[in-house]
């Protein structure tokens, strides 16, 4: 059953993206206007119709900038108009149009120009260095951590206690380079195998490159309006249907890694709001989040598409392959198309967007699809969010 | 326009701006944290304890996550635990090459039990070598920390954790 159903009905009806690569001529500011004026475009809006405008960036310290919701605003097309920013580390990508979305279900805007930009190749001498200043200035950044040693402790504790191997979570990554092979603005596409992932360089074991999203520099913008603005503009809106986001704690050592539960309860919520009871049954195609091969297995699990220790299996039977029962990551996901942080979770987002509108091209998966679902995660391994849509 | 990626030989006319910014910081280690790093140099690992809901929150905290509450009880809990998971980092913080793997983990420190929603964990340094992590040898062994002889109250007052049994 239906819950909180006293808001409006939201659409999502332009959205644009530029390349992802590593080290982008453009500035922030113009790659998010590069990908503003594309989601215009396909909205057939211009900037004078928007009311509200939310950004999303991930850790500022990586274009180099603080006051980054300022320094984004322009190009974002922020200016006179109401402006909000969000962040929750790596989270912010799906946040964004989570944020939009309840600016005008609330009844507050009408159109909503939702903007995610990041570069990340400027740091130096590498964006890791600046990872260092997540973590607790006392209790652990005196131990020298880098980003990847987390996500490393946390894969292995997974592969532990579901007794899963190197090998089959390889087949996530071959999957998603693959995949993004069809897709026009990837980064890091290929056609590679188990055997290169486990032959790649060695960075934290048992992650090694292959396992990884590569750096990246981009921008992705969506225009999510009200129900009769849609109508007005669009045959073929994608509605918003449920949204959910959730945070559990901050103590990652205190807390068992092998699932996420904080996806879990971002999942329920969203569920419920869009009525969905048998998630593996009613969801046709996903984009969890995947920075990392196991990440993409870990968050299936974490919305229930797949039992807990399961995914792999799944995976190896084909099921989230582009022709397979629910394909996961068609875009090729972080691992394929690249990984600008909060620009990431908005390019899944639009690739369920595009897929649920038909107009994936050849990304577009095999089957007809009705309900899609886009898949977001971070801070210091706790923040998820989740959008759930519908054409 | 879909942004313009620079080529290699592009970066080599680019003109590159170093700049240190120089931000210190002096950290408060508040209350809890005070009192963990005091415990460190004594070789005691202290926590807090919420008497509600049982928990016990090493590092320390003064109040309770879920509770929302102040936290009861300065509690020593033993240096020994589980190794939870352990990983061997061959690159260091910079992302630079480094040849001995560092070899670090959580540990599930007692009094504590494998069915505990939240339980007392560090992440440390584990004196392992690299095919104990590969082989996966180390999950479930239990460790205990070697204290350095100059304790300074610090989370490096603790070398590492090493495998007893
Ligand atoms: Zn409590």
């Amino acid at each position: 059953m239906k819950s909180n159903l006293y808001f409006r009905r939201v659409a999502v009806i332009g959205a644009g993206l530029t390349l992802f690569r590593r080290r982008l001529l453009e500035t922030p500011q113009e790659l998010a206007w590069e990908a503003s004026r594309k989601a215009l475009d396909e909205a057939g809006l211009d900037l004078k119709d928007i009311d509200c405008v939310v950004i999303g960036s991930a850790p500022d310290a990586f274009d180099g900038v603080h006051m980054k919701g300022e320094y984004l605003a322009h190009g974002s097309g922020g200016i006179r108009r109401m402006v909000t920013r969000v962040f929750v580390g790596g989270a912010t990508g799906v946040m964004v149009p989570i944020t939009a979305w309840y600016h005008v279900a609330s009844g507050l805007c009408q159109k909503v120009l939702a903007v995610a930009e990041e570069k990340m190749s400027p740091a130096r001498p590498h964006p890791q260095s600046v990872f260092r200043y997540i973590w607790d200035p006392i209790t652990e950044k005196p131990l020298n951590p880098n980003l990847i040693w987390i996500f490393a402790m946390e894969m292995h504790r997974y592969m532990y206690v579901n007794k899963i191997s190197k090998e089959e979570i390889a087949l996530v990554s071959v999957k998603n380079k693959r995949n993004a092979l069809n897709n026009p603005y990837a980064q890091a596409a290929g056609n590679i195998t188990v055997d290169d992932v486990l032959k790649s360089e060695i960075l934290v074991w048992p992650v090694q490159l292959l396992d990884t999203s590569p750096v990246s520099d981009g921008a992705a913008a969506m225009v999510i309006v009200s129900e009769d603005i849609a109508r007005r503009y669009t045959d073929t809106p994608v509605w918003i249907e449920g949204v959910g986001w959730a945070l559990d704690n901050t103590e990652w050592t205190g807390r068992e890694l092998t699932y996420p539960r904080y996806l879990e309860y971002a999942a329920r919520m969203a569920y419920k709001m869009a009525a969905i009871e048998r998630p593996s049954k009613e969801i046709d195609v996903i984009e969890p989040y995947d920075p990392f091969d196991y990440k993409e297995l870990h968050h299936i699990e974490g919305l229930m598409i797949a039992k807990r220790g399961e995914a792999p299996k799944l995976l190896k039977e084909g099921v989230f392959d582009i022709d397979g029962d629910i394909p996961s990551s068609p875009s090729g996901g972080l691992l394929g198309v690249g990984n600008p942080i909060a620009a990431a979770g908005l390019m899944k987002t639009i690739s369920i967007y595009w897929q649920l509108k038909g107009t994936a091209g050849k990304m577009q998966v095999k089957k007809p699809v009705h309900t899609g679902l886009a898949q977001a995660w971070g801070d210091l391994m706790q923040a998820s969010t989740v959008i759930v849509m519908r054409n | 326009m879909d942004g313009t990626p620079l080529k290699e030989e592009d970066l080599k006319k680019v003109s590159t701006i170093v700049y240190k910014p120089n931000a210190k910081y002096a950290y408060s280690a508040g209350q809890a944290y005070s009192k963990f790093l005091l415990g460190l140099k004594d070789k005691k690992i202290i926590g807090r304890k919420c008497n509600k809901c049982g928990r016990v929150y090493v590092p320390p905290r003064m109040y309770c996550d879920d509770c929302f509450r102040p936290t009861d009880e300065w509690v020593e809990v033993r240096d020994e635990g589980i190794i939870e998971t352990v990983v061997a980092s061959f690159i260091s913080w910079t992302r630079e090459r480094i040849e001995k793997p560092e070899i670090v983990g959580v540990i599930r420190l007692f009094p504590s039990n494998d069915k505990d929603w939240v339980f007392p964990g560090l992440f440390h340094r584990i004196c392992a070598e690299f095919e104990e992590v590969k082989n996966m040898s180390l999950f479930g062994k239990k460790v205990k920390a070697v204290w350095k002889d100059n304790r300074e109250g610090s989370i490096n007052d603790i070398e590492c954790f090493k495998v007893i049994e």
